[in-house]
């Protein structure tokens, strides 16, 4: 608890004892038909804890009339507590006890406002704590601590074991794990070696690393997230602006209710009915009620409270919702459109499959591997990474690149043609065509035709997983664009269970098909993910985009209106899961809220309610509010 | 051009108010505040003298809502 707190703590403790004192001393000294202690000796007595609980607010009313701001919740109070006080002075009962009942319930419920919010805020910057607060710097063998800011591009920092990275390099000397939680929400060790690019914020674990940093501190991946979580709350969902224009008709509409309240009835009472002028007090008790139910405060806290809560909770799980808007659209998202290459599939080449004919696999390979041992082309990186060892390059000689066909080379005196289809031909060797849909290397040994190595971009292990789910939460259709070819692009989907695929894309044609689609599904919402990387016209375009993969690519978390840090496709369910769960508390406590002010405001006016009902439709539903909206907070499960 | 403010109030509709009163404010073309995160960001409106109009701003933000603090 803050200072502030503390003291209102003690005033409420003060107060309320003084209270329930003076009541039960009134009930045995002040009561009756001959009370031994008279008025006004109790009014002065009971002013005593109205003054300790009710002082500020009444200063704060004070100052408001003069600053011409009449409708705020310290004017509702102040008016309804003297009003009640006055109410009491004239019907001779001795009832101080509600006026300071209302002002006592009034602070509780502040002060638990005050403790909730301050609560929350901490536990969303704790989850953020990514923030390093130094750089170590190594002059003349020492090493210094620099402020991460006056760190220039391309000076030498040492992290040490235990300490956050605190700008974005590359280890030039080194080995060790990185903790990557707090980016990503992925709890197991990232290992990293000399020559990877390592990202601030991560938390080195092991090893002391030496890193050249890439970047300034500013435009470090730890500085572009911080601005985005703390700028998020700023972008307001409708239903916050809905529930501050609401609060705004509100307050006023239900004071002058109030005050219709305590003229007309027993106006019309008295000139038509003949009622005596006793009713007047009745009525004025019932315009008091009115005045404190109608404090807006817990829709006005609790909503944005929701929102920022479920923010912070899908922060935790690596998953940055950039505005509140965003959340609200993702909790209505009903067509989920994906790009195939680094989305849904890893965007790397793999060997798939190695179909041998006369020699082992493993030989086929080695032949293929050494062969191509002098590219640079993504497939024969990818046939190095499936061979796995060290490649010699002495046993290769008179390579012979046939550029969009294949090579010739010779490998421990082995001739070796490797190629596609083209260059068998040429080369009139006899192959036989796979059935598996990839890019298919046909090997051959001295002209003898030695089998196939399939290369494919292999789908992501939680791939299928994610669409399945996304499905399950309510996703009506789900479409993959791909500049890919057809049969890739159709195999890929079936295996996926994708709904529709469209091939051969051209970037363009990807804006114009989500323009269709956009089109088709004008209900629901449609998100687009992608990893960002070219793909920033179509994020911008869809109702919302998504990118993931986003370590380290500025340009994703520029275009992109949700950023998955890690590339697990799985979070995409789980950022619409987090969303509704946001929205539904978001609606339950408009609802709630709504539901029991207007029932306490007509039972108020029928004089069923008295203020002890008022306050707890004021008090009791922003507490009840609050504790429902800190619920978006937990996410974990989802 | 942007600029954001920290700010210190206690209630979140204040800080509805506190965002109205500097929407209204001479020299400002828009304003966001930033209950939960204690922040204002406001947005000046071309030309203005962004010291003047925060003096004014603030003075605009003490009137609806005595308890704000905004830190210049």
């Amino acid at each position: 608890m803050t200072k502030k707190q503390k003291k209102v703590l003690i005033r409420i403790i003060i107060a309320a004892v003084l209270m329930v004192a003076l009541r039960i001393a009134y009930h045995f000294l002040g009561g009756g038909d001959a009370p031994i202690i008279k008025e006004p000796f109790w009014f002065i007595l009971y002013m005593i804890p109205y003054g300790i609980i009710g002082y500020d607010i009444l200063k704060k009313a004070f100052k408001g009339i003069l600053n011409r701001q009449v409708f705020d919740e310290n004017f509702l109070m102040a008016v309804a507590t003297i009003g009640a006080i006055a109410v009491a002075l004239v019907q001779k009962n001795g009832d101080y006890t509600e006026a300071i009942a209302v002002m006592l319930f009034y602070q509780v419920g502040e002060l638990f406002q005050s403790i909730a919010v301050g609560k929350s805020r901490r536990n969303i910057s704790e989850l953020m704590d990514i923030r390093p607060d130094y750089a170590n710097i190594e002059v003349d063998g020492k090493l210094e601590q620099a402020d991460p800011d006056e760190v220039e591009i391309g000076t030498t920092i040492v992290v040490q074991p235990g300490e956050k990275v605190p700008i974005d390099g590359l280890i030039i000397e080194g080995t060790s794990s990185l903790n990557t939680v707090a980016l990503t929400g992925e709890s197991v060790p990232r290992d990293v070696f000399a020559g990877d690019e390592i990202i601030s914020g991560s938390i080195n674990m092991t090893g002391v690393l030496k890193v050249r940093t890439t970047k300034a501190f500013g435009e470090s991946t730890v500085s572009k997230i911080l601005e985005l979580v703390e700028n998020a709350s700023s972008r307001k969902s409708k239903s916050e602006e809905f529930i501050a224009k609401f609060a705004r008709i509100y307050t006023p509409a239900v004071c002058y209710s109030a005050l219709a309240l305590a003229i007309l009835p027993p106006l019309f009472q008295v000139i038509f009915l003949h009622a005596s002028a006793t009713v007047w007090p009745t009525w004025i008790y019932r315009a008091l009620t009115f005045l404190v139910i109608s404090c807006p405060c817990a829709l006005v806290i609790s909503i944005p409270l929701s929102f920022f809560a479920g923010i912070g909770g899908a922060g935790k799980e690596g998953i940055l919702i950039k505005g509140s808007n965003y959340l609200e659209t993702l909790s209505k998202v009903q067509t989920v459109v994906f790009d195939k290459t680094g989305t849904l599939t890893k965007g790397v080449f793999e060997v798939s499959g190695v179909h041998h004919n006369v020699v082992e696999n493993e030989k086929l390979l080695e032949y293929a591997a050494l062969a191509e041992c002098a590219s640079s082309h993504p497939i024969s990186k990818s046939l190095q990474a499936a061979y796995g060892k060290e490649i010699d390059r002495n046993r290769v000689t008179d390579i012979e690149e046939v550029s969009g066909e294949g090579i010739l080379a010779t490998v421990d005196g082995v001739r070796v043609i490797i190629g596609n289809d083209k260059l068998m031909h040429r080369e009139q060797i006899r192959h036989i065509n796979c059935h598996s849909i990839g890019t298919i290397l046909h090997v051959a040994l001295d002209g003898q035709y030695a089998g196939h190595v399939v290369i494919s971009d292999v789908e992501k292990e939680n791939s299928e997983k994610a669409i399945a789910e996304l499905k399950k939460s309510g996703v009506k259709k789900t479409v993959m664009l791909t500049g890919d070819a057809k049969a890739v692009a159709e195999s890929v989907a079936s295996k996926l269970g994708v709904d529709e695929v469209r091939s051969e894309l051209l970037p363009s044609d990807k804006v114009s098909e989500v323009e269709r689609l956009l089109d088709e599904n004008k209900g629901g919402k449609l998100a687009f993910v992608g990893d960002g990387i070219n793909d920033a016209p179509v994020l911008t375009r869809a109702d919302i985009g998504i990118a993931m993969g986003a370590m380290g690519s500025d340009a994703a978390i520029e275009a992109a209106d949700v950023v998955l840090m890690d590339d697990d496709p799985l979070k995409i369910s789980k950022a619409i899961k987090i969303s509704r769960k946001c929205l539904r508390i978001v609606y339950e406590n408009i609802t709630f809220a709504l539901v029991i002010k207007f029932a306490c405001l007509i039972l108020g006016a029928l004089g069923f309610a008295n203020m002890w009902l008022a306050i707890f439709a004021d008090v009791g539903v922003m507490v009840i509010a609050i504790l429902n909206a800190i619920r978006a907070l937990r996410v974990k499960n989802l | 051009m942007k600029k954001t403010y920290k700010i210190e109030v206690d209630c979140a509709n204040c800080a509805n108010k506190m965002e109205d009163a500097t929407k209204k404010t001479e020299g400002v073309a828009g304003c966001t505040v930033n209950f939960m995160t204690q922040k204002m960001i406001v947005e000046f409106a071309e030309g203005a003298d962004e010291k003047a109009v925060m003096k004014q701003v603030l003075k605009n933000c003490k009137k609806v809502e005595d308890d704000c603090e905004i830190y210049l």
